[in-house]
């Protein structure tokens, strides 16, 4: 692994959420600064900041894209209480060339009466749906029915968690095997003795959500949730950070003709890491849910994998030196980056240590001693 | 089997550590960075760290070996299951050689790069992997000779000799000297080409020397015969094992005669030579620098004192000499490890180092189908042979997947993966950014060629999206023909209507008027269709068709009934016409639509104290429309009634 290039993303205060949209081409910030910031990759792969604009009157938690096909379209959430809706206009030839774009607010979803600390929008088989959870402990899930029309927004559900919610995690399956799913986390320091896991099943006969599962052996506070892509897998594998990092299978139990609740699961756990040392605060599965990132209190991002066996392992760390890059916080338009990396930096006493046993070596003699040049084990591929 | 620990990777972020959280995203590519905070406020540095996994993806002089390896590889797969293995053999070695060949092209090329470069920090990292490539053709070309040739101890030795090429570079000087036989390093280029058995050319230059010293010629001359007489053991030859023994017995005698009389004691340099060819081990150790490495002193060992071993001892030897040739204190380097895994045959461990020393999943991926093609995975009591196999092809075509045009090869290395290759290509594909039509296109297509409806559909839907933002009318309808998606075409249909009642006219005629069959997809789109069918019938001045299709809108239920008035509308010319279009039946169903419309509209909007300009026009219109409805009805009647009589 390796830096490619540092953005100053110019925030006046801690980022809180960064956020990819579908195709990688583009990417969405938030801070404290109640701001949110549009990110346009250009050709030759730099990023320029194309929209820039107050989101809320409180800091902003996370910020996520909807899907492509239902446009260009942001949702945020903050300590203000409020989810919102943002979509981008296609404006005037002039604002486009000068590399800007306009977003405006469809709607302010103003339910909550505590500080909205998630918000996701649904896999896009269901629609255009937004879930928002918040410290009340309330997950609620709303619709837009015309998707040409996003300032109309109705609350389909309300879900009453009855513990303060931090984290919401939709299950990505699309078989019809599979109902809608959806798996909600608990910081709340009140309960000690609770599950923080609760698993959520739409239910067609009621067409309401019900409990399936609350993850009892998860007791404390749980920050982040991520389900993975399924791969056509009849299981699911679901990633929590509390105070370490675990991740669980979830096996639908086969289901008696006759009954209507919810979807018996039967939970495996597969992996718990307590590398971390303590709190772990998010979890996130790649594409193809090959590699889990989680980050923790040690300041590290760590990354799993598992082998083909099934055995899962840290293959790498992501770690601050202890030399942060002054941000050059005068420019508006942050587009100044730093190229290079900070990678190599204990090779050369490796080279210099096996230099000397086999002396010289013509242009194309064997690679020998060189195996342990910089790259060796700078990445090693875990299998 | 046991795994192998080693320690993650560590990679510094150019950002605070102590108390600081980082925050991270993942991208279809790589992984932001990010300094937070969490559950707690403070203030960070906002920075965002763009990290990749894969370098060498990016390596613009790494194209050459993913294109290029990527046809050797769908060759491979297609040869087929069925036929006898001794059949595949000498196709396999030829695959192997051809994976080789490219290594070595791609080396060159870097090669001249480094050389020909200013820069020292490129010259160094070209440098790097050139080594790399070396290292990995180095052990591709070992597990060939160990797996897929005969004759072992004659591919070693053509393998020593290809990776220790600077004996011919310091021959061709020595050679193109004014004397060679007195050039400072004419004795390591013989000796060096007795130590790769390189016998024929080692004799080449002895008869230089030789001529120089006349007087030495009889030691010459016994020197020459010696080497000439050295037997080489060929398994597929005619010779059994016991003949070359006998032959080998004898020509070992000879040789060690010749020593033990002192037949060279008056030269050094051919005294060596003699102890090396008698398989004298302190002597092969003190030419270390000429051997360089522990793997050519084994096969010079190998040759000359054991020139029949046989595979199964290759380990024993192997370790051996490893320990023989390092000295004490040095450990051994993954490239050692990695060897003498191979000559123990453990492919399976070979594969599993590789990946570890080696950054990238090129070479091990290549290397474990190759061998699994083979059926060698198997033949070492590995069940999950095939496993392995499509674990590391998936890893490296979804390395392949996050450059932007390489990802291309990816799909054939995940058309071969039987048990995941179809899920990830799902996954990966539809990441791909759809920059522009003829992307989309392409994406498109191979989706459809593997009947990927639900990324056909998304990929569509994306495109009738964005083109219907940026209000390309035409664009937008036909993808959302593509994605079948009747609720989008009926909305862009709706926007092709109503462009035309404020301009009067269509845009993209072309796409209406060839819908065809299409049109059927949504309600509305049919509408739209036959309503231009109208048009252009009313153009072509085919009155009396374009007026029964006009009517048959109505009647039918096609039009929407917000849209019948304006049908009416267009309707008043040809009722305007001097010829009787509309017949008197259908002249009365067109009344029965006014007054349907009428009726309607007067219930839907309640007794207003006055009317407004928009009524009055509407009124106007409807009364209009009466008058020429009735007129038409009394010429209809007396036309028909006229052609009866």
């Amino acid at each position: 692994m390796f830096v490619a290039r540092s953005i100053a993303a110019d925030h006046k205060d801690l980022i809180h959420d960064v956020s990819y949209d579908f195709h990688g081409r583009r990417m969405a910030t938030c801070s404290s600064d109640q701001s949110v910031k549009v990110w346009d990759k250009s050709e030759n792969g730099e990023w320029h900041c194309t929209a820039s604009w107050k989101t809320h009157s409180g800091s902003v938690w996370r910020v996520t894209w909807a899907h492509p096909e239902f446009g260009q379209v942001l949702a945020s959430c903050s300590f203000d209480r409020t989810a919102a809706v943002w979509e981008e206009i296609v404006g005037e030839s002039n604002d486009k060339q000068r590399g800007l774009s306009h977003w405006i607010k469809r709607t302010t979803l103003v339910d909550s009466r505590t500080s909205v600390t998630d918000v996701k929008f649904a896999p896009k088989h269901m629609g255009l749906m937004l879930t928002t959870c918040s410290a009340d402990g309330v997950v609620r899930i709303y619709e837009a029915p015309d998707v040409m029309n996003l300032s109309q927004w109705s609350l389909q559900h309300e879900i009453s968690c009855k513990l303060s919610c931090s984290c919401i995690s939709w299950n990505p399956s699309s078989s019809r095997a599979h109902q809608p799913m959806f798996a909600v986390g608990s910081d709340d320091s009140n309960v000690t003795y609770s599950g923080k896991v609760q698993i959520y099943e739409y239910n067609e006969n009621t067409r309401k959500y019900a409990k399936a599962e609350t993850l009892m052996t998860v007791t404390d506070a749980v920050h982040d949730i991520a389900f993975a892509p399924n791969l056509g897998r009849s299981f699911h594998v679901l990633a929590i950070a509390t105070k370490d990092v675990r991740i669980f299978k979830l096996v639908p139990m086969r289901k008696e003709s006759a009954s209507t609740g919810p979807t018996k699961l039967e939970v495996q756990i597969v992996a718990q890491f307590d590398n971390h040392n303590s709190q772990v605060w998010r979890v996130s599965w790649n594409i193809t849910s090959t590699l889990l990132a989680s980050s923790g209190d040690d300041g590290c991002v760590r990354l799993w994998k598992a082998n083909y066996m099934d055995n899962w392992k840290c293959t790498g760390i992501l770690k601050g030196d202890g030399s942060p890059l002054t941000g050059s916080s005068g420019q508006p338009t942050a587009m100044s980056t730093v190229v290079g990396s900070s990678v190599q930096t204990s090779q050369n006493a490796l080279n210099g240590m096996s230099a000397g046993r086999i002396g010289k070596r013509a242009p194309f003699a064997p690679p020998l001693r060189q195996l342990t040049s910089p790259k060796t084990y700078q990445h090693p591929a875990y299998y | 089997m046991e795994e192998v620990d080693v320690e993650p990777a560590v990679t510094n972020i150019p950002a605070a550590s102590d108390g600081k959280h980082l925050g991270f995203a993942w991208g279809p590519g790589d992984i932001l960075v990010y300094e937070t905070l969490y559950k707690a406020s403070g203030s960070g540095c906002s920075f965002i760290h763009e990290v990749r996994k894969d370098e060498d993806i990016y390596s613009p002089n790494l194209r050459k070996l993913f294109n290029e390896s990527h046809h050797i590889f769908v060759g491979l797969q297609t040869i087929r299951e069925d036929l006898p293995s001794k059949n595949k053999k000498p196709q396999f070695v030829s695959i192997s050689k051809n994976y080789r060949s490219v290594i070595r092209a791609c080396m060159e090329e870097l090669q001249q790069v480094a050389v020909s470069t200013k820069d020292a920090e490129v010259a160094t990292q070209y440098g790097n992997q050139v080594s790399i490539l070396l290292a990995i053709e180095l052990i591709w070309n070992l597990c060939e000779v160990l797996t897929l040739s005969g004759s072992l101890l004659l591919h070693l030795l053509d393998w020593v000799r290809l990776h220790k090429a600077d004996v011919d570079e310091k021959a061709a000087e020595v050679l193109q000297s004014e004397s060679p036989a007195e050039h400072h390093d004419y004795w390591d280029v013989v000796v060096s080409y007795v130590l790769q058995g390189r016998l024929e050319e080692a004799r080449q230059m002895l008869v230089k020397q030789a001529t120089l010293h006349p007087a030495a010629r009889k030691m010459y001359k016994l020197m020459d015969t010696l080497l000439s007489k050295m037997p080489f053991y060929n398994p597929g030859g005619t010779q059994t094992l016991t003949e070359f023994d006998v032959k080998w017995r004898h020509w070992h005698g000879e040789v060690n005669r010749c020593l033990q009389d002192n037949s060279f004691a008056s030269n050094q340099h051919l005294e060596i030579i003699c102890k090396i060819i008698v398989g004298d081990e302190d002597t092969l150790l003190e030419h270390k620098e000429l051997l360089s490495t522990w793997y050519h002193f084994l096969v010079t060992r190998l040759l000359f004192s054991h020139p029949t071993v046989k595979p199964t001892e290759l380990h024993y030897y192997a370790q051996s000499c490893m320990t023989m040739f390092l000295d004490a204190r040095s450990v051994p380097e993954p490239l050692d490890n990695i060897l003498l895994a191979a000559f123990e045959f453990d492919i399976h461990q070979v594969i599993k180092e590789c990946s570890i020393a080696l950054n990238n999943w090129w070479f091990v991926a290549h290397l474990t189908d190759l061998l699994d093609h083979c059926k060698l995975l198997q033949s070492h009591n590995l069940h999950f042979g095939s496993n392995l196999r499509e674990f590391l092809l998936l890893e490296y075509a979804s390395g392949l997947f996050t450059h932007h045009s390489l990802w291309q090869l990816a799909v054939d290395y995940f058309d071969n993966c039987p048990e995941f290759g179809r899920v990830y290509l799902g996954l990966q594909i539809e990441h791909i950014p759809l920059d522009t039509e003829r992307k989309a296109l392409k994406v498109l297509r191979i989706c459809e060629q593997r009947q990927m409806s639900e990324q056909v559909r998304s990929i569509c839907k994306i495109m009738a999206m964005r083109a219907l933002r940026n209000n390309r009318l035409g664009s937008a309808l036909s993808w959302s023909i593509r994605a079948k998606d009747a609720a989008f075409a009926t909305l862009i249909s709706e926007r092709f209507l109503q462009d035309y009642c404020t301009r009067g006219t269509f845009s993209d005629l072309d796409l209406i008027d060839n819908l065809g069959p299409a049109m059927l997809l949504s309600d509305r789109l049919t509408f739209l269709g036959k309503y231009r069918e109208f048009h252009k019938l009313y153009g072509e001045k085919r009155f009396s068709e374009a007026a029964k299709l006009l009517l048959s809108l109505m009647t039918a239920k096609i039009a929407p009934r917000s849209f019948w008035m304006t049908l009416l509308t267009d309707a008043l010319p040809l009722l305007e016409q001097k010829e009787v279009i509309f017949s008197a039946d259908q002249t009365h169903e067109l009344m029965f639509c006014l007054e349907e419309l009428t009726s309607s509209l007067n219930h839907s909007a309640p007794g207003t104290d006055k009317p407004t300009q928009d009524e009055d026009i509407e009124q106007t219109k409807v009364e209009l429309l009466r008058l020429a409805l009735a007129r038409n009805l009394a010429m209809a009647i007396i036309k028909e009634g006229t052609i009866e009589a």
